[in-house]
């Protein structure tokens, strides 16, 4: 349990192994919702907060259930569920607590249980985090860590991506390539940018 | 059109046109180009003109098939992108590859959005990462001065497993391996003086860019903390040509002068760690690359308030 | 007969999942590197579909309203499990090399959305010709973004080589490479649309 491996967690979640821009998880969203910025910073707070909780949660049952029963093979099945639950939880309970929370952050609820990046970070961990070596207190650490990374790397790319949007509404992309297609172009020359960090030693 | 907005006035009128600035960075370019080719002999003349030639051809594709002025095209966008990609690429680089990077660049990096004044990303910097990514080897095989014994080296001051020492003096003439337009400082620092006493660019990016890679290289260095060489790191690699010609770029940086700074301190942070701690020996290219990303949310958190307004 | 005919050959044409609803993207980026990893995604989702979608189907009249989406994952996890198991067993090279994204079927945009959008409400045979259509067209499209990275960015088709003195563009294969392809197609496509639209 060393520094460098924190490190490389929060540095490999938010920028080289980005998931939106070199793992393509939650792609869906980041075209659907990048078009102004303030619903993209909803979004990806909405996302960070539900990839933090759901690495948590499923790392408990994995680890709690699924591994000494000897069920890994169940965990699709059982971590959707779980992600799916837990979402739909927390959409009852901002309801009951807060209007005002619900009506900003509402509509994304129900996106995120199909946003790839909730379930791909969760299947992430059970593999990289329970490898023989490890003790419980640190596979936990990390996984937790991991999820909430890779949600500041959710905000970060709709963040950038966004203010790019809103700028292009003034240009004159041609025709054929408005919105969709010229979006995932701009996100390959993100994704270019962002390889620059690839290869990073700590 | 709620989707303009109109600062505040006073506004200043001055003839600076376009085509006046574009042509006039060309021109400061051109005593680091004179120099890339005294280095590095001829070859490096045929990879501008390939690559220049490409960008504007290109470009007069893209307008005829668009419907739009042609004559645009010869308002120097063109030629200077073609020429900054040149002077990124090493001088003996097989004649496809720059001819491949202008059609990158201009395609890319500038006409899918619409062409000049709408790109997100500096043209010449889309097509030169394109090449580094797509042909890692021959955009990492380097050529050394023509005077130099041996003609062919792999590698630059920065990489990291080089062992071969420069002096200051060497670094700021331009004598050793790298891309033809970056090793000639004082060749560099000629141009970008032509362009700061026109007023073409200011100092506000340049100044935080190489700054911030200075103290970083200085405080986090390989020989220990607030041991490390920042003048070397200041010259050794593109950032010269990166802070002044690249980064300066006015449709890819923000418009504020404290949004200028931010963009600067970032290319800076991003280059100094690329270099200090990724697997690329140069990191300025996709620093300025990152932050051409980050260019509209750092206008939106630095626009000027109006005068008198209440921050609601 | 025609009716179900357009359901099938819908999904392959004018509803195509990837370019023309822009749906299940990330399998899609995330495995076209070869042309044999996008197939082995496609029929794997392909299958996944039909399964799920007949399920459905069979069992629509006794799911209640409110709580039909869980149900739906239920199924849908249950036959990716499957696709895994199987994948794992008698493909174990390929099952490598696609990684999460074979558990990630489960949250492909594809998959659920035929369920809601067409399992529940149809019957069973027209809900497997639909689900098999679009996992036709999912599969196909899959091969030409495929195709395209392998042959332009590695200069093999199926890992033979195919031209010998030709530099690959290592972009292509690199994950920039697979969202500039996409976006490429996408507005190719919806140009030829336009152009046909017009005339």
């Amino acid at each position: 349990m060393d520094l460098s491996m924190f490190l490389s967690v929060i540095i490999g979640a938010i920028f080289i192994n980005n998931f939106i821009l070199s793992k393509f998880l939650g792609l869906c969203s980041f075209i659907g919702i990048s078009k102004e910025t303030k619903p993209a910073l909803y979004m990806g707070v909405s996302v960070t907060f539900v990839t933090t909780c759901a690495s948590i949660i499923t790392w408990a049952i994995y680890n709690f259930i699924l591994v000494p029963c000897h069920i890994e093979y169940l965990r699709t099945i059982s971590f959707i569920l779980v992600i799916a639950s837990f979402v739909q939880l927390v959409e009852m309970v901002i309801k009951k607590f807060s209007q005002a929370l619900y009506r900003t952050l509402g509509i994304y609820l129900p996106l995120i249980t199909v946003n790839c990046a909730v379930l791909g970070v969760a299947v992430l961990n059970s593999e990289m985090f329970f490898k023989p070596g490890l003790n419980t207190l640190t596979s936990f650490t990390l996984s937790a860590l991991q999820g909430f990374c890779v949600g500041l790397g959710y905000i970060l790319v709709m963040l950038f991506m966004s203010g790019i949007r809103e700028r292009l509404e003034l240009c004159d992309v041609p025709k054929s390539f408005k919105d969709a297609p010229i979006s995932f172009i701009i996100a390959s020359l993100m994704s270019m940018a962002f390889m620059g960090f690839s290869g990073f030693r700590f | 059109m709620n989707k303009l907005t109109v600062s505040q006035s006073p506004h200043i009128k001055s003839n600076q046109t376009t085509k006046n600035i574009m042509w006039a960075v060309v021109w400061s370019l051109v005593p680091a180009g004179i120099a890339g080719i005294y280095i590095f002999g001829i070859s490096s003349l045929n990879v501008m003109i390939l690559s220049v030639l490409s960008c504007v051809f290109t470009e007069a594709l893209f307008l005829k098939f668009r419907n739009r002025n042609p004559k645009t095209v010869l308002d120097g966008s063109a030629i200077l992108t073609g020429l900054l990609l040149a002077y990124n690429l090493p001088p003996q680089i097989p004649f496809w590859i720059p001819v491949v990077g202008g059609v990158v660049s201009i395609a890319l990096g500038k006409q899918i959005f619409g062409g000049l004044g709408q790109n997100i990303f500096n043209p010449a910097l889309v097509g030169r990462a394109f090449l580094q990514i797509s042909w890692p080897v021959y955009m990492t095989t380097w050529k050394n001065p023509r005077w130099w014994p041996d003609a062919v080296s792999s590698a630059t001051p920065l990489a990291k497993e080089t062992s071969a020492h420069f002096s200051y003096m060497d670094l700021f003439l331009g004598n050793r391996a790298g891309s033809l337009g970056e090793v000639c400082v004082i060749a560099l620092i000629i141009g970008a003086l032509f362009l700061l006493i026109t007023k073409i660019i200011s100092l506000h990016i340049p100044l935080s860019f190489i700054g911030t890679v200075g103290v970083i290289t200085w405080v986090f260095g390989k020989d220990g903390f607030f041991k490390g060489d920042f003048i070397f790191n200041i010259m050794a690699g593109g950032l010269i040509l990166g802070a002044f010609f690249m980064a300066t770029d006015y449709v890819t940086s923000p418009l504020t002068k404290k949004g200028k700074i931010v963009f600067g301190i970032g290319c800076g942070i991003l280059t100094a760690i690329i270099r200090l701690r990724g697997s690329y020996p140069e990191g300025v290219c996709y620093a300025i690359l990152f932050m051409n990303a980050a260019v509209p949310i750092i206008d939106r958190f630095t626009k000027t308030q109006k005068y008198g307004f209440i921050k609601k | 007969m025609k009716k179900l005919l357009k359901e099938f050959f819908k999904g392959i044409g004018s509803e195509n999942p990837t370019f023309r609803l822009v749906l299940g993207l990330c399998p899609t980026l995330a495995v076209s590197t070869s042309v044999v990893n996008g197939l082995g995604m496609g029929v794997a989702a392909t299958f996944v579909l039909i399964g799920s979608n007949v399920i459905i189907s069979l069992v629509r009249k006794s799911i209640p309203d409110q709580i039909r989406i869980p149900c739906f994952i239920v199924i849908i996890a249950t036959f990716v499990t499957i696709v895994e198991l199987m994948m794992k067993a008698y493909a174990p090279e390929l099952s490598k090399s696609l990684g999460i994204f074979v558990p990630l079927i489960v949250v492909n945009c594809i998959v659920l959305g035929r369920a809601e959008a067409f399992a529940c409400k149809e019957g069973v045979f027209s809900s497997l010709l639909d689900a098999l259509g679009m996992g036709i067209g999912f599969t196909l499209a899959l091969l030409l973004i495929s195709a395209i990275r392998e042959i332009f960015g590695n200069g093999t088709l199926f890992g033979l080589l195919i031209v010998k003195s030709y530099e690959p563009v290592l972009y292509l294969v690199l994950a920039p490479g697979a969202l500039l392809v996409i976006g490429l197609l996408i507005g190719g496509i919806n140009f030829l649309a336009r152009k046909r639209s017009t005339t």
